[in-house]
């Protein structure tokens, strides 16, 4: 592990430890008072849940393109991650869905296409578990084909639910952009770095374990 | 299929490479006839399936008759992929065309013609079909509904072609490709179903097909190139 | 032998085909293991070994159908990623047949030689068929021939381009004598034409008919290369039962 893992490791643990504090001083929303403060770890896991699947789709894209056995590890590394930040946004959307209009989901444009877009990360990591060997190529190319739907998922699935009345109306909820977001963004951020990191030399030491076989038996 | 060319092919090496594997593809296809006569059988069974589960006093739910048109497309092109692909896998057959001096892209390009033509002459049956069986004047605006349905098949087909010939070696093969496929081609069904929906109410709005027409090209468009480019990557080991 | 057809102004020519210190794993399984070999117009070499020694491998890396994980393989000047150009002047008769079964025979050779650019398809399918002794079935699908007619069907396929390298993988499976001697003579035809040649088999006694050099693999590793030894089997026995350190040069 580099040298900065076990600081920023101890670093981000803290914020994550001091964040509920910090939250909970934060003025209440008028309309949902204690509620909406889920949006404090929700807004900053979406954020991470739209950051991976880029870094997921260029980085296969560059595999692709260059074939440099590091890209692979990069794209399935984020693939995980888009799969970890989605559920972790997945949960705690509908919770507060929950409290705020009594329903656990709601077919609006962002949720519905966050939740295929978690699939598709989801697809890649069945594809790269159970496709066999070459699945690396073929889950890049997945992951390029996702990567570019993006657009055309939200579009699609926006249009789709103008053509139905909607059943709840979802705000655009005002969410005090100050000191408490932006602290939990950071912390989120950290996590991101840190599980990539983690995740990639993982990787890299099985690459250099699957070597060491194979030098082994020269 | 042998008497009528003569002489060395004219037309660029692209071109002529994707007619020969699209001719051949058709030739062995109609000769056979296995993909064809099982996939439209099976889909007229899903459309029987859908009835039986959806139809309540004997009237399909608002916009049923499209959606389930589409699904049944749905599982039949994922079904005539998987068995498309699964015949050259048998001899190897797929190897020999990656071995052949033509760009990569025509072979890519030939099948998927393959696929799209097969799957328009299922769709030929099941819309008259789905037409009768639901009472849905599917057929008031045929161009407009031969558009959304040949844009919605390409786009099925263009990347359904490439995730089943990328799948040719893969272990749990025939699992895989719907896993993939589905999600990818969601706005595709969702224009697709939209599109149909619309031609199928009382006052049409045309605005809205052409939107939903214009999304489905869109989406032809960029991923057929995308297919185009990776396909090379891919197949190469 | 009539002359090969007439070849795409593009395609490469070499006369060499070198394979310098290439090794190949799957994963963890080690499939090729610092393999060299020169193979030289004119020539027919054979790649020997049991079941598993990489001989398929070795032929998908030469077909360039499989990237080596390390070290090179050159055509005359030319690398391997020459693409198009390359793929043209290589035919391949492998393990499977590379035939499409609902097809007849004539059909399946036009479509390889019109993937192949070869001048006139329908002619060079005809003059194939003639070749290989199939006019009379050449309409029928290639599902209703036996193995040896398929077998035959298949190399003129693999050679209906008239290609400078020749590999084959297994070429005598289930062919009879009478077949597998027809072979023999057609792969020294080719030979003389000048083509290089390469067989991966472990059929020996064919092989003594057949092979001017040849390359000994076990488990993937070169185990001795040497020009036909006058008793082949003995000295593939020998071979095959060395350790890796007493190989022979």
């Amino acid at each position: 592990m580099p040298k900065w893992f076990t600081p920023a490791a101890i670093l981000c643990g803290l914020m994550f430890v001091v964040s509920p504090v910090l939250i909970a001083r934060a003025p209440d929303e008028s309309s949902m008072g204690m509620v909406y403060k889920i949006y404090y770890y929700h807004m900053p896991s979406a954020w991470m849940f739209l950051l991976a699947p880029l870094v997921c789709g260029i980085s296969s894209a560059l595999y692709l393109a260059r074939g440099r056995p590091g890209d692979d590890r990069r794209a399935w590394a984020a693939a995980e991650l888009t799969v970890l930040f989605g559920a972790l946004t997945l949960i705690t959307g509908p919770l507060w869905a929950r409290r705020a209009w009594g329903t656990w989901w709601v077919w609006d444009a962002r949720l519905t296409s966050s939740l295929v877009g978690w699939m598709i990360g989801w697809a890649y990591l069945i594809l790269r578990r159970y496709g066999g060997p070459g699945s690396d190529k073929l889950a890049a190319g997945v992951a390029l084909f996702g990567a570019v739907n993006v657009p055309f998922i939200y579009i699609s699935v926006n249009y789709w639910r103008t053509i139905h009345p909607p059943t709840t109306v979802v705000p655009r909820l005002p969410v005090e952009m100050g000191l408490p977001l932006w602290f939990c963004v950071f912390a989120f951020l950290l996590l991101f770095i840190l599980l990539m990191t983690m995740r990639l030399r993982l990787e890299a030491a099985r690459t250099r374990l699957d070597a060491l076989y194979v030098a082994l038996d020269e | 299929m042998s008497t009528e060319r003569r002489g060395h092919a004219a037309g660029s090496p692209f071109a002529r490479s994707v007619w020969l594997v699209l001719r051949k593809d058709l030739t062995v296809e109609v000769r056979s006839g296995e993909i064809a006569y099982t996939t439209l059988f099976f889909a007229a069974s899903c459309v029987l399936i859908f009835a039986f589960a959806l139809v309540k006093e004997g009237r399909a739910p608002e916009g049923g008759a499209a959606g389930i048109l589409w699904i049944a497309i749905l599982f039949a092109a994922t079904l005539a992929l998987g068995r498309g692909f699964e015949r050259e896998r048998q001899s190897e057959t797929l190897r020999a065309l990656l071995l052949a001096p033509v760009p990569r892209p025509a072979i890519y390009v030939g099948k998927l013609l393959g696929i799209v033509a097969l799957l328009v002459a299922i769709e030929a049956v099941l819309l008259p079909l789905v037409a009768f069986l639901f009472t849905a004047r599917l057929f008031a605006h045929p161009f407009w509904l031969a558009g959304i349905v040949l844009t919605c098949t390409v786009g099925l087909a263009s990347v359904g072609t490439l995730f089943a010939a990328m799948l040719v070696r893969a272990r749990s093969r025939d699992m895989l490709l719907p896993v993939l496929l589905y999600p990818i081609v969601v706005p595709v069904i969702i224009a697709g179903v939209q599109g149909t929906a619309a031609l199928l109410q009382p006052t049409v709005e045309i605005a809205l097909v052409r939107f939903w027409l214009l999304l489905l090209v869109t989406f032809d468009v960029v991923f057929v190139v995308l297919a185009l480019w990776t396909f090379e990557a891919v197949m190469s080991d | 032998m009539s002359q090969p057809p007439h070849q795409p102004a593009s395609a490469l020519d070499f006369s060499v085909v070198a394979v310098d210190e290439v090794s190949r794993s799957f994963g963890r399984r080690r499939a090729l293991s610092r393999v060299s070999l020169r193979a030289s117009q004119g020539e027919i070499l054979g790649v020997l070994g049991p079941n598993g020694a990489g001989k398929s491998t070795l032929i998908a890396i030469l077909a360039t159908l499989l990237r080596p994980t390390t070290g090179q393989v050159r055509y005359g000047d030319a690398a391997a990623s020459e693409g198009a150009g390359l793929r043209a002047r290589i035919g391949v008769l492998g393990h499977d047949l590379f035939l499409y079964p609902e097809l007849t025979a004539r059909e399946n050779l036009e479509f390889f030689a019109g993937l192949h650019a070869v001048g006139d398809p329908v002619a060079a399918a005809d003059a194939a068929l003639s070749r290989a002794g199939l006019g009379a079935r050449a309409d029928d699908p290639v599902s209703s021939f036996s193995r040896g007619m398929r077998q035959r069907v298949a190399l003129e396929r693999a050679l209906i381009h008239g290609p400078r390298l020749v590999l084959l993988d297994e070429p005598f499976t289930g062919l009879d004598d009478a077949s597998a001697s027809a072979l023999v003579a057609r792969l020294r035809q080719l030979r003389d034409a000048g083509a290089i040649v390469v067989v991966a088999t472990h059929d020996l006694e064919l092989a003594e008919q057949l092979l001017d050099h040849t390359l000994f693999l076990r488990d993937g590793r070169p185990a001795a290369s040497m020009p036909r030894p006058d008793r082949l089997r003995a000295v593939y026995q020998d071979v095959m039962r060395q350790r890796p350190d007493e190989a022979q040069p």
